[in-house]
């Protein structure tokens, strides 16, 4: 179970990810996507989920039972080649429906001051 | 992209799904969760077989969504995972995603995207909303 003094703080993480060109042909790769002047739509996961992982492992939350609920992206912009960008992550709700622990991050990818994309991941953790 | 309209029908996309795809998903995405790779341990936490990353059927509804489009004009995009996409080994698994244009308003559409595996629903309230250039 996540403390309840978790729910409503942000925790900024402490690495910049720098976006490679190659990052991005790799993920438009699997999903067929020729175009590569931006990354696609979903590719923010791959910089969002980790650090959620990180900071939810180190709440104390056992990452084995967790299944994926819901995501939402919201694109200000696209990602692109050479961002440099910042994940702040916040815990916006935790609750146990029927046995299992539902819990909502949100995570806001910046570029300096600029707010590139923001994910909100339901994460289940199975009982 | 202005000739889309409201209610049209857009037409479905068959993405096939396989064992590689997976582990080429797993490694551009980081997601190495051994429940998208390894069939044993699938199966020793209760799941059928391997199963797809749902966030790989949500990739994939974004191509399709690209593909009406172009990735540079998709300003929100969300869905649930309601059914696992089982992977059996040596097989392909048909996932086909169609769409509608549900609204039109402040120079957005917004797409209502069904996404199904062997006839069953495994995105729930999955849309998307593209900016009209």
């Amino acid at each position: 179970m996540l403390s309840p003094d978790l729910v409503g703080r942000t925790f900024k993480g402490a690495d910049t990810t720098t976006v490679s060109a190659e990052s991005i042909s790799n993920f438009a790769a699997v999903i067929g996507e020729s175009n590569l002047d931006v990354a696609p739509p979903t590719f923010a996961i791959s910089i969002t989920l980790d650090q959620s992982q990180k900071l939810l492992q180190d709440s104390g939350l056992d990452w084995t039972r967790v299944v994926h609920g819901d995501q939402k992206f919201e694109i200000k912009r696209p990602i692109v080649a050479g961002d440099k960008l910042v994940c702040s992550s916040t815990i916006e709700s935790a609750r146990v429906m029927a046995g299992n622990e539902i819990v909502s991050v949100r995570s806001d990818l910046h570029s300096g001051a600029e707010l590139v994309v923001s994910t909100w991941s339901t994460l289940v953790v199975r009982a | 992209m202005n000739n889309l309209e409201l209610g049209e029908e857009l037409a479905p996309k068959t993405f096939l799904i396989n064992r590689a795809l997976l582990v080429a998903y797993a490694n551009a995405s980081g997601d190495q969760n051994p429940i998208h790779q390894d069939e044993e341990f699938a199966k020793s936490v209760g799941l059928p077989d391997v199963i797809a990353h749902g966030m790989l059927t949500m990739a994939l509804a974004g191509k399709y969504l690209s593909e009406i489009s172009g990735s540079v004009a998709i300003t929100e995009f969300s869905a649930r995972f309601t059914k696992p996409v089982v992977v059996p080994a040596n097989t392909d698994v048909s996932l086909i995603i169609s769409g509608k244009v549900a609204e039109i308003s402040d120079g957005s559409a917004k797409v209502e995207i069904t996404a199904s595996c062997n006839d069953v629903k495994v995105l729930g309230m999955a849309k998307g909303v593209i900016k009209l250039q």
